[in-house]
C-alpha cells in the first residue's frame, strides 16, 4: 500500500492547476480518494466525525443490490434456455449466459454515467460524486434483458444529465436518475422497450446457448399479459413457455422480467442490509407496501377486469413492485425528507403504483408512481413542516394572551 | 416531587481518555490571553495598552455597542501585546501574570440587599456580564434587557465532559451568593438543570431556584435541549444562561470582595497520559497543564473545550472563556487504503454499516480526520435522531442557507445555539459544518433586527 501511495504522491503534480496532465485532474482525485480515504482533518466545528460517509453509503447500496443482481444473471439465462427447449441446461451454463447477456449493459451504463460524471466535475473544479455508483448499477437492472446497448447508453447519459446534473449533481435532483433513464427508454422507444419479445433474450451470446425456440414461446410477463387479455374473468398468468403460474414461482422470480425486478427472495436479501443499516428508511419501504396493499384489496372488491381480480400478494409480487419499494422509493434524496412525509410518500407510491396497472394499456406503474411522487414530494415536506411552523406559532399566540391579560 | 423529564433522541459518544475524581496539581499558569472572539456578539474597543500593569478585574476592552459590557483581566500583571490579524480585528490580549493575582477592589455585599440597579453596577464592574449569554442568537447577554428566565445546565453531558458535581463540591455558599445575585436581574425564576443519577448538593440544596431532573443521551446537558423542554424561547422573549462555575465566581465575589476567576478543568482525551481535574483560572496558557502528559504530542490536536463544539489552540494556546474542558485527541491526518469500504472494526459510527453496534459500551479513540469528503444533503432523517427539540434541524438549516429570515423564525431559530447541532455535524454524513451554518445564521439574523 506504501508503494501505491508513494506513487500517487509522485504524479500527483502533474494532475494539479497548470500540470501537464491537469485536464484529468477530476479523474485523478476520483481515482485517489477511492483508494485512500483522505487525510482531510476537520478544521472549525466538530473535531471529531462519525465513520460514515457518502461512499460507503453507496458502497452499501450497491452490496445490497448484488444478490438481485446475480439471479437476474441467472433467471436471464434461465429464461433463454427455457424458450430454446433446454430447460436442463444445468447452473452454470444458465449463469453464464445471464453473465454475458447483463455485463455488457453495466459496462455501458458505467461508462455513460461515470464519463458525463467526471467531465462535470472537472468542469465545475469540484470532486466527484459518489452518487451515480447506486444509479449506475440500478439501471441495468431495471431494463428488459433485449434492450439494445445504444439506446441503454442514450438513456443513461440523458437521465444523468437532464434528471441529475442540470440540477446541481447528486443531492440536488429532484427525479431518481434510474427511474428517469427507464422513463426515457419507455416514452422515446416504445418499439424496443414495450411488447411481448423482449423479456427473454432469444439470440446465443458468443455461440453459446444457440438453440432455436420453441413454438410455446410466447415471452410476456405476467402484467403485460393481464393487461392485454381481454377476458372479464380472472386469468391463468403463464411463464414464457406457456406452462401456468404460481403465487411461489412469483416469489422464486423464475419469470420473464427487467433484469434485477423478478428475484424477490434475492431483492428481500438486499432489503434487509439497507433496513439494518438505516440507509433505506424503513417508514419509506413498509408505507409502500401498505398502500399497495390497501389499493388492491379496493379494487378487487370491484373486479371488473384480471387485473382487478388479481390477489393482493400476486399483485405485489409480480413487476417491479418490490424492486421499486426497496431500491427506488427509498432513495432518500428524490422521496420525502421529514419522518412523517415518509409515510405519506411511501404510501402513495404504492397506491399509485397499483392503481396505474388498472389503467388499460399500462402494464406497469411502478416507474410512474415514483416519478409523480418524486414531484409531488416536496409539496408532501411543506405541509409536514407548515404543521410544526403552526405548533410553534400557536406558542407564541398563547404565550402572547398570557401576556395581556 | 420533581418531574424528571425523558429525552429520548441524543448520541452519547464513548470516548477514551476521560478523568477520574482526582484533582492534579500543575503549576501556575505565568501567561495569559483573553480573546475577544470567545464572546459573541461583542465589538471590542481595547483600553489597554502594551507594558500597562493590570489587576484581576481590569477592564481590558469593552463593547462599542455596549459599554457595560467589560471583559476584565482574570490576572494580575502586565500586557505583553494586543495581538491583530486582518483588518485589525484584535485576536487576544496577552498578559505575563506577576503570580500575585491581586484583584481590583470589589465592594463585599449581600445580593438579597441590593437593588437590581446595584447588582448591575456590580456586574459592569466585575465583567459579569461576559459570563452571561442570552438566547436567541447565543450572544453575550445585554444589561439592559430583562430576561424572562435564567437557565443554568447543571451537568455537561458532551464526551470527556467535566463532572460539575465533582468540581462545586463545598461551592455551596458561593452558588447560592450568585443565584441571589442573579435572581434580581429576572422577572421570572432560575431553572438549574440536573442529571438525576448524579445530582449534586449545591444545586439541590440552592435556594430560590427550579430544579429540572433530565436523563438522557447528550445534548441532554446541552442549556438550549433544557430551555425548550422548560419553556421554549418565542420571538421577542430573552433568557439568559450562566455556566455553574461562573455563578460560583460571582458568588465569591460578593462573599470575598475580590475577584477571582480561577476555576476547574478536566484534561481529557486518548492523548493523554494521565486525565485530571485541575485548577487553573480562564484565559490561562494550557502548557503547564499539557506539557509532560501528552502521548505523540507532535501528532495532537489541542481543544480548549469538548471535542464536538470546542476550539483548536496550540500546545501553548489558552483556555477559552466558557470552558472547563481540555481535550487533546490524535490528528487524523492519515490516509486509509480502500477505508470507505473496508469492515474498519476500529472505527465508531452511528450507521450499522459499521460494527461499533455490536460493542455499544466500548470507549474510542477519535481522531480528526473528516472521514470522507463534504457533499450535498444526501440523507435525511439523520440530523433528527440526535437533536432532541421539537424543530426540524435539517430545514432550519436549509432556511439559513438561503438566508430566509421569516422562515428561520418560524423554524425555531430564536431557540438554539451552534452547540446544538454539534452532533448532527458529527453524524452528517454529507460532513456539512452545520454549527458553523447556525452561528453565521444567527449574526445575519441579528445584524438584520437590529436594524
Amino acid at each position: 500500500m506504501k508503494a501505491l501511495r508513494s506513487f500517487l504522491d509522485k504524479i500527483k503534480p502533474n494532475f494539479e492547476e497548470g500540470g501537464k496532465l491537469a485536464m484529468f485532474r477530476s479523474v485523478f482525485e476520483g481515482v485517489e480518494t477511492f483508494l485512500f480515504v483522505p487525510g482531510t482533518t476537520a478544521k472549525r466545528g466538530t473535531h471529531i466525525h462519525d465513520s460514515i460517509d457518502s461512499k460507503r453509503v453507496m458502497s452499501i447500496v450497491v452490496i445490497a443490490l448484488m444478490p438481485a443482481m446475480l439471479f437476474g444473471m441467472y433467471n436471464a439465462g434461465y429464461q433463454h434456455y427455457l424458450v430454446t427447449g433446454n430447460p436442463d441446461a444445468g447452473f452454470w451454463n444458465m449463469f453464464l449466459f445471464g453473465f454475458l447477456a447483463v455485463m455488457p449493459k453495466i459496462v455501458v451504463s458505467y461508462a455513460a454515467g461515470l464519463g458525463i460524471e467526471f467531465i462535470v466535475a472537472q468542469w465545475k473544479k469540484e470532486e466527484i460524486q459518489e452518487g451515480f455508483l447506486v444509479t449506475g448499477m440500478l439501471i441495468p437492472m431495471i431494463i428488459p434483458v433485449d434492450c439494445p446497448l445504444w439506446i441503454l447508453a442514450v438513456a443513461t447519459a440523458f437521465a444523468v444529465i437532464f434528471a441529475k446534473e442540470v440540477f446541481g449533481g447528486t443531492g440536488m435532483n429532484i427525479f431518481n436518475v434510474a427511474i428517469i433513464a427507464r422513463a426515457f427508454l419507455f416514452f422515446s422507444y416504445p418499439t424496443q422497450m414495450s411488447g411481448d419479445a423482449i423479456w427473454v433474450a432469444k439470440e446465443p451470446i458468443l455461440g453459446l446457448g444457440n438453440h432455436p425456440l420453441i413454438d410455446t414461446f410466447t415471452g410476456a410477463t405476467p402484467l403485460g399479459q393481464l393487461a392485454t387479455s381481454t377476458t372479464q374473468q380472472a386469468l391463468q398468468l403463464t411463464n414464457a413457455v406457456g406452462d401456468p403460474l404460481t403465487t411461489l414461482d412469483m416469489f422464486i422470480g423464475l419469470i420473464p422480467g427487467s433484469i434485477g425486478e423478478t428475484g424477490k427472495i434475492a431483492i428481500l436479501l438486499g432489503a434487509v442490509l439497507l433496513l439494518f443499516t438505516g440507509i433505506a428508511s424503513w417508514k419509506t419501504m413498509i408505507s409502500v407496501f401498505v398502500g399497495g396493499t390497501l389499493t388492491c384489496l379496493l379494487f378487487n372488491q370491484i373486479g371488473a377486469n384480471p387485473v382487478m381480480n388479481l390477489p393482493w400478494y400476486d399483485h405485489l409480487l409480480l413487476g417491479g413492485f418490490i424492486f421499486g419499494a426497496v431500491f427506488m422509493a427509498t432513495d432518500p434524496v428524490t422521496s420525502a425528507r421529514t419522518e412523517t412525509g415518509k409515510y405519506i410518500f411511501g404510501f402513495m407510491v404504492g397506491a399509485l403504483a397499483i392503481s396505474i396497472r388498472m389503467i388499460p394499456g399500462y402494464p406497469e406503474g411502478m416507474m410512474l408512481a415514483i416519478i409523480l411522487m418524486n414531484v409531488f414530494a416536496p409539496l408532501i415536506d411543506y405541509f409536514v413542516v407548515k404543521s410544526n411552523i403552526k405548533k410553534r406559532m400557536k406558542r407564541v399566540e398563547i404565550n402572547n394572551c398570557e401576556l395581556k391579560n | 416531587m420533581v418531574k424528571v423529564i425523558r429525552i429520548k433522541r441524543g448520541l452519547d459518544i464513548k470516548l477514551k481518555g476521560g478523568a477520574k475524581d482526582v484533582f492534579a496539581k500543575a503549576n501556575p499558569a505565568d501567561l495569559f490571553a483573553v480573546k475577544p472572539t470567545d464572546f459573541q456578539g461583542i465589538t471590542p474597543k481595547v483600553v489597554v495598552k502594551e507594558g500597562e500593569n493590570v489587576k484581576a478585574g481590569t477592564v481590558l476592552f469593552y463593547d462599542k455597542k455596549n459599554p457595560a459590557i467589560q471583559v476584565v483581566s482574570p490576572v494580575s500583571g502586565t500586557v505583553l501585546a494586543v495581538n491583530r490579524g486582518e483588518k485589525r480585528k484584535v485576536l487576544d490580549i496577552r498578559i505575563q501574570s506577576d503570580g500575585q493575582f491581586t484583584s481590583e477592589p470589589f465592594e463585599k455585599a449581600q445580593p438579597s440587599d441590593l437593588s437590581a440597579e446595584q447588582i448591575k453596577e456590580r456586574f459592569t464592574a466585575g465583567g459579569f456580564w461576559s459570563f452571561i449569554r442570552q438566547r436567541p442568537y447565543d450572544v453575550v447577554a445585554n444589561p439592559y434587557d430583562t430576561p424572562k428566565a435564567i437557565f443554568i445546565s447543571g451537568f455537561d453531558s458532551a464526551p470527556l465532559a467535566p463532572d460539575y458535581d465533582f468540581i462545586l463540591v463545598g461551592k455551596n455558599e458561593d452558588f447560592q451568593l450568585g443565584i441571589n445575585a442573579l435572581a434580581k436581574l429576572t422577572a421570572g425564576k432560575i431553572h438549574i438543570g440536573i442529571n438525576t443519577e448524579y445530582a449534586s448538593k449545591v444545586f439541590k440544596e440552592t435556594k430560590g431556584v427550579v430544579i429540572h431532573e433530565f436523563r438522557g443521551k447528550h445534548p441532554v446537558g446541552n442549556v438550549g435541549v433544557q430551555i425548550h423542554h422548560i419553556a421554549p424561547v418565542n420571538k421577542g422573549e430573552v433568557v439568559w444562561t450562566v455556566n455553574p462555575q461562573d455563578v460560583v465566581t460571582i458568588g465569591h465575589a460578593f462573599r470575598k470582595g475580590i475577584l477571582d476567576f480561577s476555576r476547574s478543568v478536566v484534561l481529557c482525551g486518548c492523548c493523554v497520559k494521565n486525565p485530571a481535574y485541575y485548577k487553573t483560572v480562564y484565559g490561562a496558557s494550557v502548557s503547564t497543564i499539557v506539557d509532560g502528559n501528552i502521548i505523540n504530542a507532535g501528532q495532537a490536536r489541542y481543544i480548549s473545550g469538548n471535542p464536538l463544539t470546542g476550539t483548536q489552540i496550540a500546545a501553548d494556546g489558552f483556555l477559552g472563556a466558557y470552558d472547563a474542558q481540555i481535550t487533546v485527541i490524535p490528528e487524523g491526518n492519515t490516509q486509509e487504503f480502500l477505508g470507505w469500504i473496508m469492515p474498519r472494526l476500529k472505527k465508531f459510527s452511528v450507521n450499522h454499516s459499521y460494527f461499533s453496534w455490536l460493542t455499544p459500551n466500548k470507549e474510542y479513540c477519535l481522531d480528526t480526520n473528516l472521514n470522507g469528503g463534504e457533499r450535498a444533503f444526501i440523507m435525511s432523517g439523520e440530523y433528527d435522531k440526535v437533536f432532541p427539540m421539537d424543530i426540524l434541524p435539517e430545514f432550519l438549516v436549509k432556511a439559513i442557507l438561503s438566508k430566509d429570515i421569516t422562515r428561520m423564525e418560524q423554524l425555531g431559530i430564536y431557540e438554539v445555539a451552534p452547540e446544538d447541532f454539534a452532533l448532527c455535524e458529527f453524524v452528517c454524513t454529507s460532513k456539512i459544518e452545520t454549527q458553523r451554518i447556525v452561528r453565521e445564521g444567527l449574526d445575519f439574523l441579528k445584524k438584520e433586527m437590529e436594524c
